[in-house]
């Protein structure tokens, strides 16, 4: 393209005058006038490539025809795109395209192949060329059908997987009329590097890249604007329904994800038509004896029996009822979601404060980033992000550390890739080697556990080498006197053998992320999840402090957050300790505003955390328990533990989707509504709410989650009458001030606002902390963090370190994705992942068994040699009830945050072992 | 009887021409580049505009001109690069030039790279021509070697390298943006102009493409001045012209010619005319993508301007002549399989109408040509000029829209043939 002009140029198209917005180009410019020029290689978003030629236009003055997607029009410049020669040129480059279609003139994979309209619109219709020989079907992939006998060269998807994803997968090969995409090195896609993020078959024009099911061919009832029920990015997207069914999702332009998707959001949804989907209330059979065992899902039925709604929820108030009236409140407790929406967070934590009399609700932040939070409050005042993770463009260095990105956040990932492709410095600090490391300039993979001895020996440098940002220092901190003095023992020379890293190369990368204009550090649960886990983050926070590096655009600190809706369910008080906007529950003005604002009077005493409310379950303190969504028997750590305290519950209360593992050990069961079956805000890891909206009706007997809530309430003599999901929405501004701009309207209509966003009609603030913190003082706090170890040393029986995590395609404890056919079909067994010259050492293949033992448990799973391992750790994600990860975890907490150490402790591993059988 | 001009062969058709530096200083080499070190850079464009000097790479565009469109003042390093990848049918003066005598040529880049501030030069050189890789590299050596390139250029300019940067046997990496391309390490691919490499070239800084006989005209140039080189033609046909004789002569070769020589001289004169006392058919002037010219038609003269009026160009001046036994549709099929194979594949109406065309061709070669296909030979031929992104598309629609309206007949021929 030219230098992109600044001003609006006024040019003649076709005899008539229309302006171009600065830097757009004659396409663009008709485009957006009502002027249709053919095209078929630009697509809106992506490089235009300018290769199909389809778009050709005569300029005067000028000898050759011009592409109209990638020329700017000057002041003045008279654009034919009508004239003869373009027409001719339009029509013919069709034609040609056209001739080699497999049925000659039409494609016989899409409905909506761009190459058949334009066909249909220039009137070109039986093609004069003859066809040529054409490559077969690609069917190996279970995700994607490669059809390339429909492609038309125009490299969409090369830009889709190259430029915008980032993946490398798809290449442009050979010459001429050989021209032809290729993944890797002329593999089937099936076998290539694919991520299967189906960027590629959303930009193919023809069908030539599909769905793997020929849903192209049918035709949708209607399509539904939405948001992905999977991580915390927070994609918009499309659903295509037909007979209330899902047919196909497509990435739509929200300001998380550009249109992107990953394959869990783009082709994750069939668990919703899976037929485990529990379609009536169900209560546990008379005399049905709890066990620590999994319940095998083909004895369900020997379990639990059918009821109506009246009767399971009556039963399962009333036992409740029983607990809290005999026992006192403090028998019972509550466990959220973080896949909930806000409405539904917001009212579940208000059914246990008001309902049930107490602070014992808490969900899975508590698992993730717990720690962080902690250390966020108690420095900056606020535990929510400083910057959207799009503010990378803005960046100078981006710092990622204990993130799997790719994996866990895999659209975030795209836009760091595209800023490091665009020259920005990518800094990886994590004991594995990712993926992202072939993008970064520098990738320390330091030894588990030292992240303090490694933050500490970054800030030490800054100090004595006087990069600090003293204004800001002076003007926006306290307590730094007290960090400076910790950090005189950590001098990147000394700290170089504890952590593994070279004192050069950590005194480089202290200098670049201080000096640069702007530094972001984005941080994942490598950070969060140790029993140092809040000094992890102190040290990240006091890093961002000292150098000034937050308070702008593309600087801060960015937790990225894991579920869809954990910010959310976070901001709505699913937590022990706050009311809704983390307004402390021991804080009198907060107390009494909630007590005005939900008539009653409230327990002033903070609530027990997950793994807390677990153990007074085991000693029996604790007989009833509410769960909405979550899947403790196999999220918590130490499972066999946590397994036996859901046995020993007198009375426990489960809504869910799916008979999961934990529903096993319920009394009663109540069917709910699945993702795309609801309506409901949802905050992604950026601060913005976005709407997720009713596709489907939910299966059978199933109810919305808000209505069974409400239910629930009344039944334990609360007067609540919510006519639907706005009505919660309204109170929840009035209960938190920060989102109190943001209106149901606002949100129908623009799906996304990010707050805060305190009056109505604010714009939201993308950044924060501009101006200082929400803190008593305004200032950051520095808290000093001193190197500590792991709960579980490694030793000479238990001698590797067992590391866990998520996988790509797999969600958490896997009730979703191990039910959606493609995702299960990539990746179908439990894997530990080992340095393959471990493997040899243990004298074991790839693909064969292993088993790995703690102190605490034992599994069997099928060995995969990762080279990104580093040698004496093995890594494990805790999807596979058939191989449950957190069998192995210990239950040793972080003193601040109270989340469990799920990142180290000490295993033996063995060749072989039968792998228990699937509970799927 | 014409007479072989001797300039840029000077040295070359010297038999006892000593090609090493020191045998090139003895002939009077590098006066040149010590004259261009005391000018300043606009001198030297302004004396290159003044020359009349038109790029010899195939377009014939003039180079002072050229050189001054660089982008000023964008804080970007520029670049010179040598466009050496000789790739278009019948052409093989760059050979010559780069083989016999490289440093003639490497002062001509030294001194067009002081002209726009360039300092690290390249030199893309076809993949095959190995022997002049070697002999270049050798020459640069010796130059190093003699404190010439390097920190200082001549021990007191401004610092300049040069590199040889080898093809991999692609020709449209000939294209100058695909050229940038494949130096960068990407893919051989012409990139969408505007924005021009002057503006946004190598690693996206101002650069000149210049051809390797082009920047040989340079030494001439500065040791003699824009008038003596423009002696060498007529208005605006400044210079003298190599070129590559081929096809049915009796004396193929590099000849150097002044561009007021008439085609029919240089094909008799220089080639001796056609062996076996055969008739001449056509002839082919400026490498395959210009358009034929009839046996009628070659009364002309050898200048850029008189070939363009004679509707046709002299591209790279290679000139291939061929017989009355040829058969043109095979020919043709021949120069279109070669544009076929060598498209790059990027944009439709040349990947795929080379494709067509050549199938076309082909079923005119099997005897199921008709009518309809040749017109619509032509019309695919057509489609391809003006409309694809560089112009390989037009360097190929030329040669099928010419032959199919000048030995149309034979096309009906050959169907009747086979009929
Ligand atoms: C398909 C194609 C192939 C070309 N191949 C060559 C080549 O082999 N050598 C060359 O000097 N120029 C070649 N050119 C011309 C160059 O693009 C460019 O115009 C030339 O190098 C400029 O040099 P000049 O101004 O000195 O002539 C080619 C152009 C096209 C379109
Ligand atoms: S699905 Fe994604 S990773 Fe796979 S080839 Fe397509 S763009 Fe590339
Ligand atoms: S597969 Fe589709 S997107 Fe890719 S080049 Fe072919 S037509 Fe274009
Ligand atoms: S005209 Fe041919 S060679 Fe040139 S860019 Fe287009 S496809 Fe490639
Ligand atoms: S849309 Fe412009 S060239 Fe393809």
């Amino acid at each position: 393209m030219d230098a992109f002009p600044t001003e609006i140029v006024r040019f003649e198209l076709d005899g008539k005058t229309i302006e171009a917005l600065p830097g757009e180009s004659i396409l663009q410019a008709a485009q957006r006038t009502g002027s249709e020029i053919p095209h078929l290689c630009y697509k809106a978003g992506y490089r235009p490539d300018g290769n199909c030629r389809a778009c050709v236009v005569e300029i005067d003055g000028e000898r050759v025809l011009a592409p109209s997607c990638c020329r700017n029009p000057k002041e003045g410049m008279q654009v034919n795109s009508q004239s003869e020669r373009a027409l001719h040129s339009q029509k013919m480059v069709v034609e040609l395209l056209l001739s080699d279609m497999p049925e000659q003139g039409k494609s016989p994979y899409t409905q909506r192949s761009e190459l058949d309209i334009w066909a249909e619109k220039l009137g070109v219709v039986q093609p004069r060329f003859a066809g040529r020989q054409q490559p077969v079907q690609d069917i190996s992939h279970p995700a994607i059908s490669v059809q390339l006998d429909a492609c038309i060269q125009c490299t969409r998807c090369v830009r889709a997987c190259r430029e915008v994803q980032v993946n490398d997968v798809i290449g442009y090969a050979n010459r001429g009329d050989h021209s032809t995409i290729v993944f890797d090195l002329n593999d089937p896609l099936g076998v290539s590097t694919c991520v299967a993020c189906g960027e590629c078959v959303q930009a193919c024009p023809t069908g030539a890249l599909m769905p793997s099911d020929n849903v192209g061919l049918e035709v949708s009832d209607k399509t539904v604007a939405s948001s992905c029920p999977y991580c915390g990015v927070g994609c918009l997207l499309t659903y295509d329904v037909k007979d209330n069914r899902i047919l196909r999702v497509e990435g739509r332009e929200g300001p998380a994800n550009k249109s992107r998707l990953c394959v869990k959001g783009r082709y994750g949804f069939d668990y919703v038509h899976h037929p485990d989907r529990l379609t009536q209330p169900q209560i546990r059979c008379e005399g049905v004896p709890k066990t620590v065992e999994l319940l095998n899902p083909s004895d369900f039925d020997k379990v639990f029996r059918p009821a109506s709604w009246e009767e399971a929820l009556e039963v399962a108030a009333s036992g409740l009822k029983r607990i809290r009236d005999e026992q006192g409140p403090q028998a019972l407790a509550g466990f959220g979601c973080a896949k909930g929406s806000n409405e539904e967070a917001y009212l579940l934590q208000k059914l246990v404060r008001t309902g049930f009399g107490n602070n014992n609700i808490d969900h899975c932040t508590r698992l993730c980033h717990a720690s962080s939070v902690v250390a966020l409050l108690e420095g900056i005042g606020s535990g929510a992000v400083s910057n959207p993770f799009t503010d990378v463009e803005d960046a100078e260095v981006i710092m990622v550390v204990g993130s799997n990105t790719p994996v866990n956040h895999p659209v975030a990932a795209t836009f760091f890739k595209n800023a490091a492709q665009a020259g920005k410095d990518l800094i990886l600090i994590d004991p594995r080697r990712i993926d992202l490391a072939r993008y970064a300039s520098y990738s320390l993979q330091f030894n588990p556990d030292t992240d303090v001895a490694l933050f500490n020996a970054l800030m030490h440098t800054i100090v004595e080498e006087g990069l600090c940002n003293e204004e800001y220092l002076a003007k926006y901190t306290e307590g730094f006197d007290a960090l400076k003095e910790n950090l005189k023992d950590y001098s990147p020379e000394g700290m170089a053998k504890v952590c593994g890293i070279p004192a050069e190369t950590l005194r480089e990368v202290a200098r670049r992320y201080a000096t640069a204009k702007s530094s972001i550090i984005f941080w994942g649960m490598g950070v969060s999840q140790h029993i140092h886990g809040t000094d992890n983050a102190r040290c990240l926070i006091a890093l961002a402090l000292m150098t000034g590096q937050i308070g702008r655009p593309g600087t801060g600190l960015h937790p990225l957050r894991g579920q869809n809706n954990v910010q959310g369910a976070s901001d709505m008080g699913l937590i022990p300790m706050v009311f809704p906007d983390y307004k402390p529950v021991g804080d009198p003005t907060a107390k009494h505003f909630f007590e005005k604002l939900w008539g009653t009077t409230l327990d002033p005493n903070p609530g027990l955390t997950v793994v807390e409310i677990t153990e007074e379950i085991h000693k029996r303190n604790i007989k009833g328990l509410y769960i909405m969504g979550e899947n403790p028997a196999m999220s918590d750590p130490n499972l066999n533990h946590t397994r036996e305290a859901l046995a020993r519950l007198e009375h426990f209360v489960i809504q869910d989707i799916f008979p999961t593992e934990t529903a096993g050990f319920a009394d009663v069961i109540l069917p709910t509504s699945a993702f795309p079956e609801k309506t409901g805000t949802f905050t992604n890891t950026n601060r913005q709410v976005q709407l997720g909206r009713q596709a489907l009706e939910p299966p059978g007997d199933s109810r919305q989650d808000w209505w069974i809530i409400q239910e629930m309430a009344k039944r334990l003599g609360l007067s609540w009458n919510y006519r639907g999901v706005p009505d919660v929405f309204e109170e929840i501004r009035k209960a938190t001030p920060s989102m109190a701009g943001i209106t149901w309207d606002r949100l129908e209509q623009d799906h996304s606002v990010t707050y805060p966003c305190e009056n109505e009609g604010d714009p939201g603030d993308p950044v924060i902390f501009t101006d200082g913190f929400p803190t008593p003082s305004g200032r950051g706090k520095f808290v000093p963090a001193k190197f500590s170890q792991a709960a579980e040393l490694p030793n000479e029986e238990f001698p590797y370190v067992f590391i866990t995590g998520r996988q790509l395609e797999h969600w958490h404890t896997g009730s979703m994705t191990r039910r959606a056919g493609v995702l299960d079909a990539i990746e179908p067994l439990p894997i530990v992942s080992v340095n393959p010259s471990d493997l040899g050492q243990l004298g074991v293949d790839a693909g064969t068994t292993l088993t790995v033992q703690s102190r605490r448990g034992k599994l069997t799973a099928f060995a995969r040699g990762d080279h990104g391992v580093p040698e004496g750790n093995v890594y494990m994600s805790f999807a596979y009830n058939e191989a449950a990860a957190n069998l192995i975890t210990t239950d040793r907490l972080d003193p601040f945050g109270k989340i469990p150490e799920f990142k180290f402790c000490a295993v033996k591993l063995s060749a072989g072992g039968d792998p228990a059988p699937r509970l799927v | 009887m014409l007479e072989e001009t001797l300039i840029l062969f000077r040295n070359i058709r010297n038999p006892d021409y000593d090609k090493s530096l020191k045998g090139y200083k003895k002939a009077g080499g590098l006066k040149a580049l010590k004259q261009a070190l005391e000018m300043q850079p606009d001198e030297i464009v302004q004396l290159t505009k003044d020359s009349g000097l038109r790029g010899r790479g195939g377009a014939g565009f003039p180079t002072g001109l050229k050189w001054s469109f660089m982008a000023k003042d964008t804080g970007k390093p520029t670049y010179l690069v040598c466009n050496a990848d000789e790739s278009e049918p019948g052409t093989c003066k760059d050979r010559e030039l780069m083989l016999h005598d490289p440093h003639q040529f490497l002062e001509g880049m030294m001194i067009s790279c002081l002209a726009i501030g360039c300092r690290h030069g390249y030199i893309y050189v076809r993949g095959e021509y190995w022997p002049s890789i070697k002999s270049l590299n050798a020459a640069l050596q010796e130059l190093y070697d003699d404190g010439i390139l390097g920190k200082k250029l001549l021990g007191k300019g401004p610092k300049l390298d040069l590199t040889v940067h080898p093809g991999a046997g692609a020709y449209i990496c000939g294209e100058e943006t695909a050229l940038l391309d494949s130096i960068e390490g990407k893919r051989g691919h012409p990139r969408v102009k505007p924005p021009f490499p002057a503006v946004s070239g190598f690693n996206a800084c101002p650069t000149t493409v210049n051809n390797v006989e082009t920047l040989t005209c340079l030494p001439f140039i500065v040791n003699e001045g824009a008038e003596a080189f423009k002696a060498f033609g007529p208005e605006n046909n400044a210079g003298p012209h190599l070129i590559s004789l081929s096809g049915h002569v009796n004396k193929p070769g590099v000849y150097e010619v002044r561009l007021d020589a008439n085609l029919k001289d240089i094909i008799y004169d220089f080639g001796g005319g056609i062996p076996n006392g055969k008739q001449l058919k056509g002839v082919i002037p400026g490498g395959a993508s210009s358009s034929v010219l009839t046996a009628d038609e070659i009364d002309v003269t050898y200048s850029f301007d008189a070939l363009a009026q004679a509707g046709t160009m002299m591209g790279s001046a290679a000139i291939m002549v061929f017989d009355e036994d040829t058969d043109v549709v095979k020919l043709l099929h021949r120069i279109v399989r070669f544009f076929s194979h060598e498209s790059c594949g990027q944009c439709t109406p040349c990947r795929e109408g080379t494709h067509w065309a050549r199938m076309i061709i082909r079923d005119f070669l099997n005897g199921n040509g008709n009518e309809h296909k040749l017109k619509r030979l032509h019309r695919v031929g057509g489609n391809m000029m003006g409309t694809t992104v560089c112009a390989l598309g037009d360097a190929c629609g030329m040669p099928i829209q010419s032959f199919t309206t000048k030995f149309a007949d034979e096309f009906r021929d050959v169907q009747a043939l086979a009929a």
